[in-house]
């Protein structure tokens, strides 16, 4: 660059205040990247206020917190006599994800454990891309295997007459979930400093007992974040638990029992109602519902794993 | 304790080479010598903390009691009987009590009065007791750093072992401190053999009867702590080190 001599105070405050193409760029370059940034918070509101939007004429006139909440009985499409409970609905979520995380907690906590602490070099990666792999499958084709592979086999081996039911899904959403799970369990474990395993192993402790007494309750609210993200991920999904219920409204008595999610509820319903009718309308008050659950368990989480850093 | 023609290789580099030397029982050996001279290497070969590090290849014999351990079994019942402090402390993250009875446990014991004294008499030795007595049940990784290193002093105790290592154990901790543990280190070698790796020579000198002088990756020479210090040498590098002419 040359040299460049102002000789004068003019000079030096018309350099000073010039704005050139560098200025500008830099200024574009900023509001675009804070664009980028606040987007996903303008989504969320917008969403939000969407789905609230078009689920409040309900909330307002109709909604009786009682009913939707505590009756089992959901004919929304009774012309004479609509009945709005969503508790049988509110059953087959839980139950679906009840079961799956039995099925995903020592799945991925067995993986992520392998992974982090024995598995070493090629081993190592080709697990992680596995499981990154393996969190990467569309709902809707573990959808497809419950339907098409589990069904059967459900039937077959407990000698019930539908294999679409709580042990169906929730076994399908406990493999769906296990990945990620898997994924932010060994996150948390790998972020447990080595030095405490060998310092631990210097005593003569064994792999177990370090894995045991030392780091596992030293990654214990990463441990607990990655589950809460298994069962948030649980109440959110739809195709799969769609597919794999058997979608019928009902409090299950057992896990042989069909049953039918909210999210799933929504999914099958939406097509066939009215816009603005009160049928609609609920569906849209059963989005805030689910909104505000996934969105208390996420935050949840996060604070959590939050706090695993800093401690 | 007796080592015979150790050599340590991390892939093709030595880090170590043809060492060999006896530690007696009952005493304070000094290891020093500067950075990368391959102390702390030397260390972690003797209770076969080697196995941390896949890339760390040992050659030679190393006698503890009589036994070559590396044909020994079981290593974890060869390491609860060497207690080891790093040069940071490392307070696990559980209470101060857990971290003392961390050892104990590990070996079965369960009766709740029986850990009790345990962590009352290492603590104490380790001249952490006063401090920390009315918050056992407080996180050991939120002392500061001095404390946690007492802590790692009194968990090491806690395994009742027959030899003690310390590597450069006064890097964190304050001089006020350092002299403390120093005057607990005297008073255990009544019980354990104690190896104590400093680079700081005057430290060797004040605990060390007798001492090694390693210089990269070769123990340049062994000898009477006093002699080292008074000119008795046999290699002049070992003079030019304790007087501070390099290193």
């Amino acid at each position: 660059m040359p040299e460049q001599q102002l000789t004068n105070a003019d000079d030096l405050s018309a350099a000073f205040d010039r704005r050139n193409a560098d200025w500008y760029i830099d200024k574009l370059v900023q509001a675009l990247v804070f664009i980028g940034g606040i987007s996903a918070i303008i989504f969320v509101i917008g969403i939000f206020a969407f789905v609230t939007k078009e689920g409040f004429g309900f909330l307002l006139d109709r909604f009786d917190f009682q009913e939707f909440f505590t009756s089992p009985y959901w004919y929304p499409s009774d012309e004479d006599a609509p009945e709005y409970g969503i508790l049988a609905l509110i059953a087959g979520t839980a139950s679906v994800t009840g079961l799956a995380m039995i099925v995903a907690i020592p799945f991925s906590l067995g993986a992520a454990i392998y992974i982090a602490e024995f598995a070493t070099g090629k081993t190592r990666e080709a697990l992680k891309v596995l499981v990154e792999l393996l969190a990467a499958i569309p709902s809707v084709v573990w959808g497809f295997i419950g339907l098409t592979i589990m069904n059967p086999l459900i039937i077959d081996l407990f000698d019930v007459p539908v294999g679409l039911n709580v042990l169906n899904a929730g076994i399908i959403l406990g493999l769906m979930a296990a990945p990620i799970m898997t994924s932010i369990a060994e996150d948390a474990l790998k972020a447990v400093p080595d030095r405490y395993r060998e310092a631990a192993e210097a005593m003569g402790a064994t792999r177990w007992q370090v894995i045991f007494k030392v780091v596992l309750p030293a990654a214990k609210n990463g441990l607990l974040g990655a589950v809460l993200l298994g069962v948030g991920r649980g109440f959110g999904e739809t195709m799969a638990v769609l597919m794999a219920t058997g979608h019928s409204v009902n409090i299950p008595g057992s896990i042989f029992d069909s049953v039918r999610a909210l999210t799933a509820t929504i999914a099958a319903e939406l097509g066939e109602t009215a816009v603005g009718s009160d049928h609609y309308q609920v569906l849209f008050t059963i989005g805030i519902f689910l909104f505000l659950i996934t969105f208390i368990i996420n935050l949840t989480a996060d604070l959590i794993v939050r706090g695993v850093r800093k401690g | 304790m007796e080592v015979r023609d150790l050599t340590i290789r991390y892939g093709t580099q030595a880090a170590l080479s043809n060492i060999s030397l006896d530690i007696r029982e009952h005493e304070i050996f000094g290891i020093i010598g500067p950075a990368n001279a391959g102390k702390t290497s030397f260390l972690k070969t003797l209770n076969r903390m080697d196995t941390f590090n896949s890339n760390m290849q040992v050659d030679g014999k190393i006698l503890f009691n009589g036994l070559d351990v590396s044909r020994l079994k079981n290593v974890y019942a060869l390491r609860s009987r060497i207690g080891v402090v790093f040069p940071l402390p490392v307070g696990l993250p559980m209470t101060i009590y857990d971290n003392v009875a961390l050892a104990p446990r590990l070996s079965g014991k369960k009766n709740k009065a029986d850990l009790d004294i345990i962590v009352e008499r290492c603590l104490t030795r380790a001249a952490l007791w006063d401090e920390v007595k009315d918050r056992l049940d407080s996180l050991g990784s939120l002392l500061s750093g001095g404390q946690q290193q007492r802590l790692t002093i009194a968990r090491a105790l806690s395994q009742q072992p027959e030899v003690l290592m310390l590597d450069e154990f006064s890097i964190a901790v304050d001089p006020v401190t350092t002299m403390r543990i120093e005057d607990v280190l005297k008073e255990l070698k009544q019980e354990m053999t104690i190896i104590l790796v400093t680079n700081l020579v005057q430290q060797a000198r004040r605990l060390a009867s007798r001492t090694a002088f390693f210089l990269n990756g070769e123990c340049v020479e062994i000898g009477e702590t006093e002699d080292l210090f008074t000119g008795e040498v046999k290699d002049s590098r070992t003079r030019d080190y304790v007087e501070g002419r390099f290193g």
